[in-house]
């Protein structure tokens, strides 16, 4: 267990990837460039085990980001308090360089969808979001990060753009913003935005974590290119230019690469996250386009 | 109009519902087949989850069939909680109500072993008792004796053979299932779960002491219903596999 006295680390503005269990030995014996790793918090809510074990492990070599798929924030039932419980000790034991959420709902009526569903960016909305904010910041005695969704469609009631949504909840709550590079392409593409349009338009001062990850392509009702946020395969060259374009102007932040599904071996996420080095290494040595 | 947030839930998981109204494509248009996105992820991810959870049910009824039911069973029987780990546990009981899975009656007390497992697997740590502490017990008072069990210990009953069928689907080379009944054993002596089949009354003894009999009461209890049982091989399981963490004295 990390102890309490510990100093609580700061992400390093460097590459980090979404940890799999299957890459704990390697990670350990050669993890090349990766100076921190993400853990998905519902996946060590468990009371034992290999999880906690290899969690146990990697804290002392790594500072480590909590990343929650589970509280619903942006639904319209209130916060599960067990979660929340649980959350509040996974993170007092840990005490995680960074924890973040999505501004996007899992649960309703009890059921839990294992997904990140959509909601319209309205007065109302934007108030229920950051009362969510300020409890959870209150239970785990620390700011968050709310990241941004990727969307497959839009609700024709939202009066708010997604960037203002985010910087105003930020301003509201005190939390930081996960940007979520891929899925600004993802969306923009879907709902034919600019994507260097939203991260001109992004609070890229309260940014404290960008993530990166592959998608696929699919269609809609009219044959217009639908792109699906799966994780499954390597970030796609745009995207990578888009990372290139946010960084010149964030300036250097902790970039994280997420692949969830197909998990390739380590040798590949590894060159992954030695990109996203590359890529914070050449911040203002080119312009990007 | 947005819809209420119950609405698009409902369409979510009910491919008959109309998709919600009030939500648009980017160019304005009704958003169709995108609203299909979100219930592909849903659907997708929960039956991922369902194979994953239940591999050797998974093997047994083949990809397609296990596809199906997945699909059957998450609209049935949503996760409650954000812990997946814990999905499925209703699949046992929702296996023996499938009126077309019949003729494979030993499906549900073989999908409970997969559940044993994974409870099993993330369950509490717990030292196990020290072998000297005891050897050096003597048997009086190891019959007054309870004990206390490690959390990732588990017990599976079964009129089937279970555990034979496990083996059989998840170790090449494994022998074909026999026709007997099996009570199967999970220890965990470290991280990775072990099943393995208990002598006839081994289950039972267990089972009165998890209840609060001591070893001896426990043991009388066992040999009332399986005359002659001998406890030690039974014992052997439990100390080789760290699932004994203490004893309690009465005396």
């Amino acid at each position: 267990m990390p102890e309490d006295s510990k100093a609580q680390a700061r992400l390093p503005a460097a590459a980090g990837v979404g940890y799999k269990a299957q890459h704990f030995a390697a990670i350990t014996d050669n993890p090349g460039t990766v100076a921190w790793l993400e853990i998905h918090a519902e996946n060590y809510m468990g009371d034992g085990g290999r999880p906690l074990a290899q969690l146990r492990h990697l804290s002392r070599g790594f500072p480590l980001s909590v990343h929650g798929v589970g509280l619903s924030i942006g639904g319209e039932s209130a916060l599960d308090p067990d979660h929340l419980a649980r959350l509040a000790q996974l993170v007092g034991w840990l005490n995680p360089a960074a924890f973040s959420e999505h501004l996007a709902w899992s649960t309703h009526g009890g059921h839990f969808f294992n997904d990140l569903l959509p909601l319209p960016y309205t007065e109302a909305t934007l108030a229920r979001v950051v009362s969510h904010i300020h409890q959870v910041q209150d239970v785990i005695r620390r700011p968050m990060l709310l990241e941004n969704p990727s969307s497959y469609l839009a609700f024709e009631d939202s009066t708010w753009s997604e960037p203002e949504f985010l910087a105003e909840i930020a301003r509201r709550t005190g939390c930081g913003l996960l940007l979520d590079v891929n899925n600004v392409f993802v969306s923009a593409a879907n709902l034919g935005f600019s994507p260097q349009g939203y991260i001109d338009a992004f609070a890229l001062d309260r940014v404290g974590e960008i993530h990166l990850g592959g998608h696929d392509e699919d269609s809609d009702d009219h044959g217009v290119p639908l792109l699906i946020d799966s994780h499954g395969r390597a970030v796609v060259e745009p995207v990578w230019a888009l990372l290139d374009y946010t960084l010149a102007r964030s300036g250097a932040r902790p970039v994280l690469i997420e692949w969830d599904s197909d998990i390739p071996g380590w040798p590949v996420l590894e060159a992954e996250a030695a990109r996203a080095t590359r890529a914070l290494a050449g911040i203002g040595q080119s312009v990007p386009a | 109009m947005t819809p209420a947030e119950r609405i698009f839930a409902a369409a979510l998981l009910d491919g008959s519902r109309p998709v919600p109204a009030g939500l648009r494509d980017g160019a304005g248009g009704p958003a169709g087949r995108r609203f299909g996105v979100y219930r592909n992820n849903v659907a997708a991810s929960l039956t991922e989850a369902m194979h994953l959870a239940f591999p050797v049910i998974a093997r047994l009824l083949g990809k397609q069939n296990m596809d199906g039911l997945a699909g059957l069973f998450l609209r049935a029987h949503p996760p409650s909680s954000p812990l997946m780990m814990h999905y499925g546990a209703a699949f046992p009981d929702f296996l023996s109500a499938m009126e077309q899975l019949s003729h494979l009656a030993y499906l549900p007390d073989v999908a409970r072993l997969e559940l044993a497992l994974r409870r099993s697997y993330h369950a509490a740590d717990a030292d196990p008792v020290a072998p000297a502490d005891l050897a050096e017990a003597n048997p009086d008072r190891l019959a007054d004796s309870r004990i206390v069990f490690a959390p990732a210990m588990e017990i599976v009953r079964s009129r089937w053979p279970i555990h034979d069928i496990w083996r059989f689907n998840t170790e090449t080379g494994a022998p074909r299932p026999r026709g007997v009944a099996q009570d199967v054993l999970i220890t965990r002596p470290q991280f990775d779960p072990e099943p393995q089949p208990l002598p006839d009354g081994g289950a039972d003894w267990i089972g009165a002491m998890q209840g609060g009999l001591t070893v001896g009461d426990a043991l009388d209890s066992a040999q009332r219903r399986t005359p002659g049982f001998d406890p030690a091989p039974t014992l052997a399981l439990l100390l080789g596999g760290g699932a004994v963490v203490s004893l309690e004295s009465t005396g």
